[in-house]
């Protein structure tokens, strides 16, 4: 594979330039990343749970890290996304490179940090690779071999990747019992005509601490890049994490992200995912319900037209008894576009009195739209309560009657229709800055697939 | 105001309308009775524009307009309003912006100006209140999780808020019981006018005792087979549709 050889001249030849080359345990972690990504490659639709993702596009693009030709100092007048501007403590990456200047990460309390990668592993390199490790690893396999389906993974060759590269991301560590009142955002900007960049994003939230989190992706002026992006995620006692990525890049852009998550007992992990970017987005999210009473809510949005492809992969898995997990998924495909909804369900021998219920809903707005949907239940418990659901079609051409019976052009009924069915998943957000900023972009993305402007915004009743 | 000339229509091929005849003045109100299949509906969904309706033959005039060349958005800009047998319920569609969309839209096309929040919410507020309806079912998602009767009293709130010059009431009372019968009768009352004309289709005379029409008809496997005033309702109570024949004889 061609990409690979190039791969390898680029890895030799950067590698001892990113920082804290030369230090034991971040050399090791590139290494093991280098080293997997060589075993695993890029994984083709012969792997389970690729079948219907097929990254062939990736042969024509860069995965060497876009070059550091952004002076992080010169731009401060980039449009930068917000659930609540002025009023969150954010990171800003720009071409996949930390910007200082467009950052700010304000006042935290004790026990709070928010750093950068790059600046962490620059203060010291030992530490940051100690913090690296902390966090849950993807497997790529579930470790279970009962019955004739054994757990789905995720693809180690792009964590690898990710690995190989190790340089830039953030991490944020909010300390036991910590209520953090304001969100914290993480922002990717893409401006370059191609690259690409291997983020790590680390959260730990602690034992009773509470944090919101806003990933975004946008473009502003970017194109064909490839953003391949690792997550760890802990969740403690108690803890509550809501976390929302708002995947908005060019339509050229290539998206792939993986999020591991566990979450102890009685804590809650939210995760809300936007996608109406790139001309492909793959967001991998695994959950692991580890502590009894753990809980988790994922849900996830996309609006794909074209011949733009969106991919949206979960696997909740159940370890430990009394846990519950709720997801909502829901896309709008148009033109040639095509979605993926895999969605996996593991509840382990221990898990009993599970609750787990799944629903994925594609409408399809044209003949040639494609939905492949795949929602999987394993169940190894015996007194469980699970269930899941997928429905794929038109809009309602009743409802649509309804609305231009009373004077709505067809059109504006369409898109009414369309924000409606989309603004259900936007309803399942708990945090409401998550929830408003989503059903704005949710409109906003609407807008540009339909022409028209819907005006949800009911007149507020109540004195 | 509404002129309707040997009005023939099919669906899926099948011609259900063979040829009505029917011309409503300003201000009458005209009931439409009949048995189940004798095209009731049928006519409802011909005179407000659903897709599916094939009108193979005839004319329809309302307003020196021809009402057939429009779409379904334009006629109900026009002034034509269907409420529905069975009002749909649109999930994650507020009634508040439903109706204001649609208000602003007719009222675009009338040339008036478009209505803003707070003088929207004024309006809908006030004729919510005669309706007797609170202001969580405005709030809510269009007729989800509604009662029979709730979802008629919005129909009918729509029309309080459109104030359409033509109303078709679709078996109106379908799914009501007395109370909520006498509630949304009472609601249509109120919007007779000289300047407004309804056509109130029912299978069943009792709605017609709330509703008393200026002219019944009886609409039978396609046709307008007799008319008359008020007191042809109770004949048919009496007597039944059977002296009107069978799909066969038809």
């Amino acid at each position: 594979m061609a990409a690979i050889a190039t791969l390898k001249d680029l890895y030799e030849t950067l590698s001892p330039g990113l920082p804290g080359a030369g230090a034991a345990g971040l050399d090791r972690l590139r290494a093991d990343g280098y080293a997997r990504f060589l075993a695993d490659g890029i994984p083709t639709p012969k792997v389970e749970g690729w079948k219907y993702t097929n990254l062939r596009d990736l042969a024509g693009v860069s995965l060497a890290p876009a070059q550091g030709t952004i002076d992080s100092a010169a731009n401060t007048d980039f449009d930068v996304p917000s659930v609540a501007p002025g009023e969150t403590h954010r990171l800003v990456f720009v071409d996949g490179r930390f910007n200082a200047a467009l950052s700010a990460v304000g006042a935290l309390p004790q026990s709070v940090t928010l750093d950068s990668l790059r600046g962490l592993i620059e203060a010291s390199p030992a530490t940051a690779a100690e913090v690296l490790e902390r966090f849950p690893a993807p497997k790529a396999d579930t470790g279970l071999r009962v019955g004739p389906n054994p757990g789905r993974g995720q693809a180690l060759g792009l964590v690898g990747l990710n690995g190989a590269f190790l340089a830039e991301g953030a991490v944020l560590t909010v300390g036991e019992g910590v209520k953090l009142a304001r969100p914290v955002e993480i922002v990717f900007i893409a401006t370059a005509a191609d690259g690409a960049w291997h983020p790590r994003l680390l959260i730990d939230v602690a034992a009773g601490a509470e944090v919101t989190v806003a990933e975004h992706h946008v473009a502003r002026g970017g194109g064909a890049t490839f953003a391949n992006i690792v997550s760890g995620v802990r969740v403690g006692e108690g803890a509550i994490l809501r976390h929302a990525k708002f995947q908005e890049e060019a339509e050229t852009a290539l998206h792939l992200a993986s999020v591991t998550a566990t979450v102890a007992a009685s804590g809650t992990y939210e995760t809300f995912v936007l996608t109406t970017g790139g001309r492909l987005a793959r967001t991998d999210v695994q959950v692991r319900l580890q502590g009894s009473g753990a809980q988790t809510r994922v849900s996830g949005a996309y609006g794909v037209d074209g011949s733009r492809h969106a991919d949206f992969t979960s696997l909740i898995d159940h370890v430990a008894a009394n846990c519950t997990s709720r997801e909502v998924v829901k896309g709008v495909i148009d033109g040639r576009g095509r979605a993926v909804f895999q969605g996996k369900i593991i509840v382990r021998p221990d898990a009993q009195k599970t609750d787990g219920h799944q629903l994925n809903r594609a409408l399809l707005l044209s003949d040639t739209a494609e939905i492949d949907a795949k929602p999987e239940l394993e169940i190894y418990a015996d007194d469980v309560k699970c269930s899941h659901g997928a429905t794929a079609g038109e809009l309602d051409e009743e409802a649509l009657f309804y609305l231009r019976a009373r004077g709505i052009p067809a059109d504006t009924a369409r898109a009414l229709l369309i924000a409606a069915f989309l603004d259900e998943v936007a309803e399942e957000i708990g945090d409401e800055h998550l929830r408003a900023y989503a059903t704005a972009r949710i409109q906003d993305r609407i807008g540009r697939l339909t022409g028209i402007t819907v005006d949800t915004d009911a007149p507020v009743l109540g004195e | 105001m509404l002129e309707i000339k040997n009005l023939h229509a099919t669906v899926d091929g099948k011609e259900i309308l063979k040829g009505i005849n029917l011309t409503i003045n300003p201000g009458e109100v005209h009931a439409i009775m009949g048995p189940n299949g004798s095209g009731k509906s049928t006519l409802s969904y011909v005179l407000s524009g659903r897709d599916g309706y094939e009108v193979t033959g005839g004319s329809v005039t309302f307003q020196g307009k021809d009402l057939l060349a429009m779409e379904a958005e334009e006629r109900a800009a026009e002034g034509v309003f269907l409420a529905f047998q069975y009002p749909v319920e649109i999930p994650g569609v507020s009634n508040t912006t439903f109706l204001k969309t649609a208000l602003n839209a007719v009222r675009k096309h009338k040339g008036l100006p478009e209505l803003d929040a707070m003088q929207f919410l004024k309006l809908i507020r006030a004729k919510a209140k005669s309706l007797n309806m609170n202001d969580d079912m405005i709030k809510r998602a269009v007729n989800v999780g509604f009662s029979g009767g709730e979802k008629k009293r919005n129909d009918i709130l729509q029309m309080a808020m459109l104030e359409p010059s033509f109303a078709i009431l679709d078996e109106t009372d379908s799914g009501l019981d007395i109370d909520a019968l006498k509630l949304v009768a009472d609601g249509v009352n109120s919007l007779r006018s000289p300047e407004r004309s309804m056509l109130v289709i029912t299978h069943y005379q009792r709605l017609l005792s709330y509703i008393v029409p200026d002219h019944v008809h009886v609409l039978a496997y396609g046709k307008i087979v007799r008319s008359g005033g008020k007191e042809l309702a109770l004949e048919l109570e009496a007597k039944g549709y059977a002296e009107f024949g069978s799909p066969e004889a038809a």
